[in-house]
């Protein structure tokens, strides 16, 4: 309202800024840590732009110049250009299929200058303001399968763009935004489902096939047993039910196998396989389609990767070994350890505690964000913070648990920790954008 | 826009929520709970490598050191971390074969799990190192190990210093787990013995190393560590010059030597011939050298000196006569008339001595090692009237030979020693059921019949004769390096005086003393060239051997024997020295002791004695039968051979010897050369001739 107050500073959600500050302070110290050679001297190299540690530095800088320009920036230019930005990432995505420069094995990356650009990351920012735009539109009335649908189209059809990059990490990550729609009104019955094939499809990868079989159909009928008084007043419900049975069977029965034997690529296969801890049974490995990246000849690099993780975490006990000290992550046994794997240096180096601090961080930023989120009064704007809180959550969820060995190695990074400046750029902009919503809060009505 | 779905923000949180706290219990189980993962960080991380402490040293009583540490490598395999492994160069560059590198890794996770090193080749050639130190970085899973190898300046010793090896699964099981698969202990002689001294403590040192296996630095400054310690040295009473000399002495013959100091029992030098030279068991050849010396039938690893058993012969005269002086039926005047036999048993039991009052009395008797006078002195000690029964009275002689050291273990301290035999009642009852007399085993009289001892047993008993009646147990180490009160514990053995025989009076020692120094004054020993100033008591001994020969139980070259201490006045040296088929005693045996005692007293030797060592040295007394014996056993083992791997490379050498050496094309010749191929023709059905032509042999 107050136009003529000059002061970026005004409204600003300052707990916000300090955790950005805070989970950004850690991850130079776990890049440094994960990095540091011995007998380096620190502040020279932390100068120099040379080191991991030294470029995590300045890409800080860049963000927070970023960041800064976010602040100063209209928050209505976000809403009226939402939609420009959302054209922009998918022309990206699909300038990536003739551009792309093939780097570590990936197909989603552009070469610009020096730097390597990934549009998929810098298309959740994009994803997020397309979809708040379009749930915020007055027309629209999101209790219809119609607007659910195109809501959902927006999420996917860039995912689906990143598959085909092979990049299914960074594809699953759109799949957080359902989280936004289940705030604005998608039928709950959606996350169950969801939810539901998922228990299915990890139940049909730990079970025996005909075990499986027979508890459904045994589920099923305990159902009917359950249910006879309402079976007898309505016939269509057994049909119903028998439905569910043959879905439930199929999933089990073809469709887990074919997913395995046709969509997924060899790695991740052994990934998820690795994840719950079994060896890849025979048909899968015979039919699965062979990697990219010829990464030589062993067939247990992933159960080695989560392997590795798993010792790095576990030998830091409580209070851990101290920064430096942590032999698994300083002597190179845990594979990507400045990027995907950073969460390992803080298990290794600061323990228990160390780790339980850093979850707790992230999960107060978290509430912070859907209090942010809460309180705003613009629809757009919410459902925009939602978007923000749900790609944070699935991001530090996904890693951390990966780490740990509950989720397959899906090559995703630790937002805000994690080394590599699109990464840290593209989660600045996020959280920048969100904050300059919400210094606007009480100003825009619509 | 109403805000009708906030319920579901709680929702949404509690999701947050619910995936942190399912991350933090896995945190927790990992972190907390279980407490494998910093174990198993240390061992990806930290490489513990052994260091394997000096071997203690071996020294003589003058302090050389008669043996030596040097270093070489051995290749250490861990089988786990053989991962993306290039195998072909591997195996080019230590030239075996992919089946082969295979086995061993196989092997050496069958015996000693995947993750632990274990030898994958010993004692590389120098080639080999510098080749593996070169490329060594390619091979992930293996190490060069330093290994302190044994190493003998003096060539001398083999049988006493034993070797040293590496530990078999046996040996670890026996330890307690204290052995790991790659050390190596001492498996045999002293090295065995005392390898609680000598072994030392290893150490450990923790290095760090990273995912390549490349070994980065030290772990925690060295805080870990621990130094090794290095094994203690051994001193013993031999005189390694002194050995030497007895080994010379002994190249081409079979039997022993054995010097002792009687005060002590410390052994001045054991040697057993055939020998060897302990250098040739260490190093890259030993497996080679090893195998050669096991398949020879002269047995030269067998340590006669302790596990050689051998009729006394006339050496056991002296001891014979003790027993009859202290049992009183006989005194020092006792006398015999002998004219070259003994009669009294219904049968004629010769003596080499023919002349008149050659057994006067037991002086003279002992001198001229008159047998009729010693069958007629066991006899008397069976007899004792004072028993009145003869199992009592050869009981009560069982019982002095038992004192003199014969017929069980002395207990030196090296391994394997035998015990010889004293036969008592019951061996003579189960084998004549129970109706024998003195005549039935008259020849103990003379040290035949059952009696038998190792050269060891000999030399102690004539060691307690010059004694006049104690003994220590003879033994080889003197002193331990800064000796532990373990240490002390085994050495106590060794240091304990047996008064066993102190109660025969002097005088009965110094009759018989006396009669050994007329042995070699006018006695059988005469002819032997005396030591100046050094007053030699001595005797002879003969005896009678059979071997079994084609399988017939045939009568042998007699073994020559002697044993002598001196000087007679404080005896400092006793030697008892077997020649087998040696003939009399003094021929070989007595002039080898004469060498052994002059060498050890006088320090060096005069000219003409070296001449005559040179002499005995190069004289050649294997019995002829041994080639044969040898011929026989390396054409069975060949036969064997060729019927495992069905090649008649193996056997083709002793089928061609028998045809002529120079195949004439004369008719004559004919048949012999038929005769081969079809000889080879019987023995090899099934294989192929062509390829198996032979040089010799023209087309028929």
């Amino acid at each position: 309202m107050n136009q003529r107050n000059p002061t970026i500073s005004k409204g600003i959600d300052w707990s916000l800024v300090w955790i950005y500050l805070l989970l950004v302070a850690i991850g130079i110290m776990a890049v440094f840590g994960a990095t540091y050679k011995e007998g380096d001297a620190i502040v020279q190299s932390f100068i120099s732009f040379k080191t991991d540690y030294s470029k995590q530095l300045y890409f800080f800088v860049a963000a927070l110049v970023l960041g800064l320009f976010i602040l100063l920036t209209d928050s209505k230019f976000f809403s009226a250009t939402a939609n420009i930005w959302y054209a922009t990432g998918l022309v990206m995505l699909l300038l990536v299929f003739p551009l792309h420069s093939n780097v570590k094995g990936t197909e989603s990356i552009i070469r610009l200058g020096g730097f390597n650009f990934q549009p998929a990351e810098f298309c959740k920012i994009c994803v997020a303001l397309a979809l708040a735009k379009y749930l915020s539109r007055p027309e629209t009335d999101f209790s219809k399968t119609r607007s659910q649908l195109i809501a959902a189209s927006i999420v996917l059809v860039p995912a689906m763009l990143t598959i085909l990059q092979s990049e299914t990490g960074l594809a699953l990550v759109f799949f957080a935004f359902f989280l936004v729609m289940y705030r604005e009104g998608l039928p709950s019955g959606v996350l169950v489902i969801g939810f539901a094939t998922a228990a299915l499809v990890v139940a049909t990868l730990l079970l025996e096939k005909n075990t499986l079989a027979m508890i459904l159909t045994g589920l099923a009928l305990l159902v009917v047993l359950i249910m006879r008084r309402q079976l007898k007043r309505d016939k269509s419900i057994l049909f119903k039910i028998v439905l569910l049975w043959v879905i439930c069977v199929g999933i089990q029965r073809f469709g887990v196998p074919f997913f395995f034997k046709n969509v997924l690529a060899k790695h991740q296969v052994e990934r998820i396989y690795s994840t719950i801890g079994k060896d890849v049974p025979e048909e899968y490995l015979k039919g699965a389609i062979p990697t990219q990246t010829p990464s030589g000849k062993q067939t247990n690099t992933a159960d080695y990767n989560v392997k590795q993780s798993k010792i790095a975490i576990g030998s830091g006990g409580l209070f851990g070994k101290g920064l430096l000290k942590g032999t698994q992550t300083r002597y190179g046994f845990v594979p990507e350890q400045r990027t995907d794997f950073i969460f390992d240096t803080i298990g290794e180096g600061f323990g228990f505690v160390g780790s339980f601090a850093l979850l707790a961080i992230y999960l107060l930023l978290l509430f912070r964000i859907i209090t942010v989120a809460e309180r705003q009064r613009s629809v757009f704007s919410r459902c925009y913070a939602y978007g923000v809180a749900a790609v944070f959550f699935f991001h530090i969820g996904i890693n951390i648990a990966m780490t740990v060995g509950l989720a397959p190695v899906i090559g995703i990074t630790l937002p805000l920790v994690s080394y590599g400046g699109t990464s840290l750029i593209t989660f600045t902009i996020l959280l920048f954008i969100l904050i300059r919503l919400d210094a606007d809060r009480q100003m825009v009505l619509r | 826009m109403p805000v009708f779905n906030q319920s579901r923000s709680r929702i949404i949180r509690l999701i947050f929520l619910v995936s942190f706290v399912i991350i933090v219990a896995q945190l927790f189980k990992l972190q907390i709970i279980s407490g494998e993962y910093s174990k198993l960080a240390m061992n990806n991380a930290v490489f513990p490598k052994i260091v394997y402490p000096e071997r203690g040293i071996i020294y003589d009583r003058k302090g050389k050191a008669i043996l030596n540490n040097s270093i070489m490598f051995d290749l250490m395999v861990t089988p786990a971390e053989v991962k993306n492994f290039d195998t072909t160069s591997f195996c080019r560059l230590m030239e075996i074969d992919t089946a082969e590198f295979k086995k061993r890794i196989r092997d050496a996770a069958f015996k000693n799990t995947s993750v632990r090193p274990s030898v994958f080749e010993s004692l590389l050639t120098p080639q080999m190192q510098a080749r593996f130190e070169e490329n060594g970085w390619r091979f992930p899973g293996f190490a060069l190990v330093e290994r302190p190898v044994r190493v003998y300046p003096f060539n001398a010793a083999a049988h006493i210093l034993g070797y040293i090896g590496e530990v078999d699964p046996k040996d670890i099981e026996r330890s307690n787990g204290f052995y790991r698969m790659g050390d190596y202990t001492g498996k045999s002689g002293l090295e065995n013995t005392y390898e609680k001294v000598l072994m030392g403590q290893r150490g450990v040192q923790h290095i760090i190393k990273d995912n390549h296996n490349r070994l980065v630095g030290s772990y925690e400054n060295g805080m870990f560590d621990t130094a090794a310690i290095a094994g203690r040295g051994v001193r013993t009473y031999l005189d390694v010059e002194l050995q030497q000399l007895a080994e010379k002495l002994l190249t081409g013959k079979i039997g022993s030597i054995v010097a002792l100091e009687p005060k002590t029992g410390g052994i001045l030098a054991m040697a057993s011939g055939p020998g060897f030279n302990p250098n040739e068991l260490t190093g890259s050849d030993k497996q080679k050298n090893y195998a050669r010396l096991v398949l020879d039938v002269s047995k030269p690893l067998f340590n006669r000196a302790i596990k050689g058993q051998y009729p006394a012969g006339s050496t056991y005269k002296p001891i014979g006569a003790l027993i009859g002086l202290d049992e009183g039926v006989i005194t020092p005047q006792s006398g015999i008339a002998c004219t070259g036999a003994y009669y009294y048993c219904g049968r004629r039991y010769g003596c080499t001595e023919h002349w008149a009052g050659h057994a006067n009395n037991l002086r003279l008797a002992i001198a001229w090692s008159c047998n009729s006078f010693f069958y007629n002195t066991f006899r008397l000690t069976v007899d004792n009237p004072a028993y009145k029964d003869p199992r009592k009275g050869l009981t009560a002689w069982k019982n002095y030979m038992s004192a003199f050291g014969y017929g069980h273990r002395l207990g030196v301290d090296i391994p394997s020693e035998d015990g010889g035999n004293i036969p008592d009642t019951t061996q003579y009852d189960k084998e004549y059921r129970g109706s024998w007399n003195s005549c039935t085993m008259v020849t103990i009289g003379i040290g035949q019949d059952k009696m038998l001892a190792t050269p060891l047993q000999i030399a102690n008993g004539i060691s307690i004769v010059a004694n006049k009646g104690y003994y220590y147990v003879p033994h080889f180490v003197k002193t331990i390096d800064d000796e532990s009160p373990a240490d002390t514990a085994l050495l106590n053995k060794y240091r304990v005086k047996h008064e066993v025989l102190t109660h025969i009076p002097d005088s009965s020692y110094e009759t018989v003393i006396s009669g050994m120094q007329d042995v070699t004054i006018a006695g059988t020993a005469a002819r032997i060239p005396k030591i100046p100033g050094v007053n030699v008591c001595a005797k002879t001994g003969t005896a009678e051997n059979y071997g079994i020969i084609k399988g017939k139980r045939t009568q042998l070259k007699d073994h020559s024997l002697f044993v002598c201490f001196a000087p007679r006045e404080d005896p400092k040296i006793a030697v008892a020295v077997i020649i087998e088929n040696g003939g009399f005693g003094a021929t070989w045996a007595g002039p080898i002791a004469y060498l052994m005692m002059e060498k050890y007293l006088k320090d060096t030797l005069r000219v003409d004695r070296l001449k005559e060592v040179d002499r005995i040295a190069a004289a050649n007394l294997m019995p002829p039968f041994l080639k044969d014996l040898q011929r026989k056993e390396d054409s069975i083992r060949a036969f064997k051979r060729f019927e495992m791997w069905k090649d008649s490379a193996y056997i083709r050498k002793y089928i061609t010897m028998e045809k002529p050496k120079q195949p004439s094309p004369s008719p004559k010749n004919k048949q012999s050369k038929d005769k081969t191929p079809a000889l080879l023709a019987a023995i090899l059905p099934g294989e192929k001739r062509s390829t198996t032509t032979r040089p010799n042999t023209t087309a028929l």
